[in-house]
């Protein structure tokens, strides 16, 4: 079980939000994006040349900038 | 009566703010504007990409024989001040009556954080569980009856591109006690729920105190959990589409796809309607008797011969109306009179291009493929200074540069509203422009044409880099919604192309008849020679146009095709002829475009685009004179 990055998650990998940061502002656009702590999300792709993520949360495709992904602290691996 | 209110005119703060009957709230892109034109039979336009309706859209419905007002907010995805369409959604609740909460039905945990929000605020209100359509196709079961339980609302599942519940809806919202008005601490409701504290409405920053967005966001699991059942299902094609299209590289390719499919579809329903022919380069591919070309010579041209005829076939009224005789002969694309040039270029040969590009642009928009394109573009717009959903309002512009600037709206800040309106208004050439660019300089070859776009292309990265590096401000990166892929409802697609459409001739029409008389009449009057003297300097030096070329150039800020129509009777080279449309394009928006950048960029930012652009134009004027050996 380790902590990363959304940022630094594969295409295809799961995990669950354990941190959001980035200032009150734009973690309430993340909440209201269903980017909330304790969420699922699934890496659904890493556009290259350091271009936006495109994440799976609550059945609904976010696209998030890779510097902002960067604030996000996902768990991934389970604990059994 | 009904108020139509296209997304930013700014004419109707009274009657909403006075308080509407009905007001409808819901995150973005959830179907408000689809359900408010169901409601009172106002005409929206709705898109699938969230941030469609940027300001608030106000309309009547009738019901027995009572009148409602009813009033669309912007869509927010929650009632903290944060961004404008929040505050705009505070203000409109304040005196608003009853409530329709529309949330998605496919979505339901993320829109119920806003539903807890609305019900702290006390009014009365139902639940629109919209698109419950789609929702039971992807195996989504929701209980409605004890959602509504848990809630304290009514709950009522509709489908509002098919009108399915509506009925309902409207009978549970007319059915709501309003007696009481805004509820206070305690007060006795339907909606009444004990783990919702209730407050005044006028007490915002309490009711946010009150209820931590992470309770929230437990409570709405514990909901959630309780009355929605995942059922398996197999991922349908729309999904293995959605997935491809956010592929790094199958994507990338995908994208690269859509756009040369889009400008292929736009250039053959462009030419089809025009000429009755079909073909994307050189000849057609075959012909048919029908297009507004041959109508135009077929059933008016004898008409206005009599007339002109009957004129005398010369004289000032024959100026007017029939304008120069080419050869002895009427020619549209020359003539200049009211009834010939001044009908032909906007209804022969701007309208099908308008036509046309609007049908492809509205079926990206209601599929919903450009918030993906915007992913794709993310990276390279941030050389321009902005983020990939700028893409949106930059897309609308090349239909027509009023709507790309109110679309600006969309982005979050005042800078990326600048550079993408700036960037708009000077390198985006609207759909009349290009039609007729396409046309004139289509005659000299294909490579002129591209040479237009590509030129063009350049100024919009050059000038987009320098602002990048000298506009204040923070650059945010992109953070949306992608919405999944719809089959485009004919419904609304109909109704948006029918306001784009009678939008556009309501004002081309009175503009280019308008120019057309100023023309004739400073030619009577002998002005453009004293003009053409005047700007020679720039014109014919700097630019290496004929000093007659500052006329069409004028004229072209009355509407852009009328002054790429005069390039027509004007003998021009090639590089003349790509030159001076590239000048037309970036010389001045048009008159309405000036309108709208001053209301949306404010006088001193306008005014500072406004002199980037005649930097911009006398450089690359300048430049290509210089570089392209005669």
């Amino acid at each position: 079980m380790t902590e990363k990055p959304l940022a630094d998650m594969a295409p295809g990998e799961e995990g669950e939000i354990v941190a959001l940061g980035g200032g009150e502002k734009l973690e309430s656009r993340l909440r209201a994006l269903g980017l909330a702590r304790g969420q699922k999300v699934r890496n659904m792709s890493r556009i290259g040349w350091g271009g936006p993520i495109v994440v799976m949360v609550n059945r609904a495709q976010i696209a998030i900038g890779r510097g902002t992904a960067r604030k996000i602290l996902v768990r991934v691996g389970s604990d059994e | 009566m009904n108020n139509n209110h296209r997304a930013g005119n700014e004419s109707r703060e009274t009657d909403a703010r006075a308080g509407a009957d009905i007001l409808l709230v819901g995150q973005p892109n959830v179907g408000k504007s689809v359900l408010f034109s169901r409601l009172t039979g106002v005409r929206t336009i709705a898109s699938n990409y969230p941030g469609t309706t940027v300001g608030y859209t106000a309309g009547r419905m009738r019901y027995g024989d009572e009148n409602y007002d009813v009033v669309d907010a912007p869509g927010t995805y929650s009632l903290e001040p944060l961004d404008d369409a929040a505050r705009v959604t505070l203000d409109l609740l304040d005196g608003a009556k009853r409530i329709i909460n529309v949330v998605d039905a496919t979505h339901l945990e993320r829109h119920l954080t806003l539903t807890l929000e609305l019900i702290a605020q006390g009014k009365p209100m139902v639940v629109a569980l919209n698109m419950s359509d789609e929702a039971r196709h992807l195996g989504i079961e929701i209980d409605a009856e004890r959602l509504a339980e848990r809630l304290g609302v009514p709950v009522i599942p509709t489908v509002a591109r098919t009108g399915s519940g509506v009925r309902r809806l409207i009978l549970a919202a007319l059915s709501l006690d309003v007696r009481g008005g805004v509820l206070t601490n305690g007060g006795r409701h339907p909606g009444h729920h004990p783990h919702v504290s209730r407050h005044h409405a006028g007490d915002r920053e309490r009711n946010h105190q009150h209820i931590p967005e992470e309770k929230v966001w437990s409570r709405v699991g514990e909901i959630v959990d309780e009355v929605q059942v995942l059922h398996h299902h197999h991922h349908t094609f729309a999904q293995w589409l959605e997935d491809l299209s956010v592929h790094p590289e199958l994507g990338g390719i995908f994208a690269l796809f859509v756009l040369a499919a889009s400008f292929a579809l736009i250039r053959l329903i462009g030419e089809f309607l025009i000429a009755g022919g079909v073909g994307i380069v050189g000849a057609p591919w075959f012909h048919v008797p029908f297009g507004m070309e041959p109508l135009f010579d077929a059933a008016w041209k004898p008409l206005m011969a009599k007339l002109s005829a009957g004129l005398g076939g010369g004289g000032f009224l024959h100026h007017l109306l029939i304008g120069t005789l080419i050869n002895g002969q009427i020619d549209f694309r020359q003539s200049f009179g009211l009834l010939t040039t001044g009908l032909f270029v906007p209804l022969g040969m701007v309208l099908p291009y308008v036509f046309s590009f609007y049908l492809v642009l509205s079926l990206l928009e209601d599929t919903g493929y450009l918030p993906r394109l915007a992913v794709f573009l993310d990276n390279g717009m941030h050389h321009i200074g902005l983020h990939g959903y700028a893409i949106i309002p930059t897309l609308l512009g090349l239909g027509c540069n009023v709507p790309g600037i109110l679309a600006t709206r969309i982005l979050e800040t005042k800078r990326q509203r600048f550079i993408t309106a700036t960037l708009i208004s000077i390198a985006v050439p609207c759909a009349a422009l290009q039609a007729m660019i396409v046309g004139l300089v289509g005659a000299r070859g294909l490579w002129p044409v591209a040479l237009v776009y590509g030129i063009l292309f350049l100024v919009w990265i050059v000038i987009g880099v320098i602002l990048r590096f000298t506009t204040k401000g923070f650059q945010p990166e992109l953070l949306i919604e992608i919405p999944p892929y719809r089959l485009p409802s004919p419904r609304a697609l109909a109704s948006k192309m029918w306001m784009r459409i009678a939008g556009f001739l309501a004002e081309a029409l009175p503009l280019v008849l308008g120019a057309i008389v100023i023309v004739n009449v400073l030619y009577q009057l002998n002005v453009f020679h004293y003009m053409a003297d005047a700007s020679a300097g720039v014109v014919n030096y700097l630019w290496g146009l004929p000093k007659e070329a500052i006329v069409p150039l004028l004229l072209g800020i009355a509407r852009k095709e009328m002054g790429a129509g005069m390039f027509a009777s004007l003998t021009l080279t090639t590089k003349q002829l790509v030159s001076g449309c590239v000048i037309l394009s970036m010389f001045f928006p048009c008159i309405a475009t000036i309108v709208v950048l001053f209301r949306e960029l404010g006088w001193k930012d306008a005014l500072k685009s406004s002199l980037i652009m005649l930097a911009a134009v006398i450089v690359t004027g300048t430049v290509i004179n210089v570089v392209w050996p005669s």
